[in-house]
């Protein structure tokens, strides 16, 4: 009589193992994201800064789009004089390279931390600060060079000028991200130094990763839409 | 390593993956370089290349790839909302050129 009724349970044991994992993670009763509350924490932050960059970049292309005189042309705009010959965009190149260049250190820095190697962790934590602040002071830089060019957010010599706007407001508000995360680095590695994690475990130095990492990751986009396209 | 939380891979991990992220920015780089004709070509182009740098850079060094799959959900399908804005203010955009066209010539 008492007829075997299938339970939600047994019908999800036919699934595949993804899914089954999947659903039990966000079921009621359970603790979704099993990583520490600070990793959490940073995601969900860093998540909300993609909405903020993402607006930027859209609001970048709506203006680009709308512009009825010509878009300067980057490649020109951001190039460097050597000697005769002028090359375009090398700053930024050069720029991509040490942001790309701090994110390897910074990967290298987790690593250390984990292995609870102090020494390393903050030598490369340094390290990676400091491409940051050479990223920062090139970015400087050409903010310099354009506005003694006549580079505004309301008008510059080479045509649209909603290029100024866009220009001024996408890579004034990543380099704030760099010269925050440069201050978040010196923090943690001083505090790697002093041995603050040692009971904690490590994860601060990977949290911190991820925000260093995000900023590389937004230079990436910034890089190929606003200066090569 | 599940329940620390911790990531532990070997540095030979964090080396390639640097070592494809400059390869890949120098690509990109010569893509606007030589002037890569069609313009359409170079656009892709260099959309991928961005795409292959943020796929490297997020599943390595943020172990986006190692991590459960509830959080990667989380992380990957929000921004996904962020490509509908970028469509409907690239159409805007078209419009505002056109209404600028008619009504202040070029």
């Amino acid at each position: 009589m008492a007829q075997q009724i299938e339970s939600p349970e047994d019908r999800a044991r036919t699934w595949p193992r993804w899914l089954r994992d999947l659903v039990a993670d966000w079921a009621s009763d359970q603790q979704t994201f099993k990583v520490n509350w600070g990793k959490a924490m940073m995601w969900i932050f860093l998540i909300s800064d993609m909405f903020v960059f993402g607006s930027f970049l859209s609001a970048y292309a709506a203006a680009r789009l709308s512009a009825t005189l010509p878009w300067p042309d980057p490649a020109k705009v951001f190039a460097l004089h050597i000697g005769e010959a002028e090359v375009p965009l090398l700053l930024i190149a050069i720029m991509t390279f040490v942001l790309i260049s701090s994110s390897g250190t910074m990967a290298i820095a987790v690593k250390y931390g984990y292995e609870r190697n102090r020494a390393k962790a903050a030598l490369f934590l340094t390290l990676t600060a400091l491409l940051g602040l050479t990223f920062v002071g090139m970015q400087a830089f050409e903010w310099t060079k354009l506005i003694h060019e006549g580079f505004r957010p309301w008008t510059n010599p080479m045509g649209a000028p909603q290029f100024g706007s866009s220009f001024f407001m996408i890579t004034g508000f990543h380099g704030l991200h760099v010269t925050a995360g440069v201050i978040y680095l010196a923090t943690v590695a001083s505090q790697v130094l002093r041995g603050a994690y040692e009971k904690t475990g490590y994860q601060r130095v990977e949290i911190a990763g991820l925000y260093w990492h995000f900023v590389d990751l937004v230079w990436v986009f910034i890089f190929a839409f606003f200066y090569l396209f | 390593m599940e329940h620390t939380g911790e990531q532990h891979h070997p540095i030979r991990v964090y080396l390639v993956v640097w070592g494809l992220l400059f390869l890949l920015s120098a690509m990109s780089y010569l893509v606007d370089y030589f002037g890569v004709h069609p313009k359409e070509l170079a656009w892709f182009l260099i959309t991928a290349f961005a795409l292959l740098k943020a796929g490297l850079i997020v599943s390595y060094f943020m172990h986006v790839r190692f991590e459960r799959l509830s959080l990667v959900y989380a992380i990957l399908l929000p921004p996904l909302l962020i490509l509908a804005l970028t469509a409907f203010v690239m159409a805007e955009g078209g419009y505002v050129f056109d209404v600028r066209a008619i009504f202040f010539g070029r």
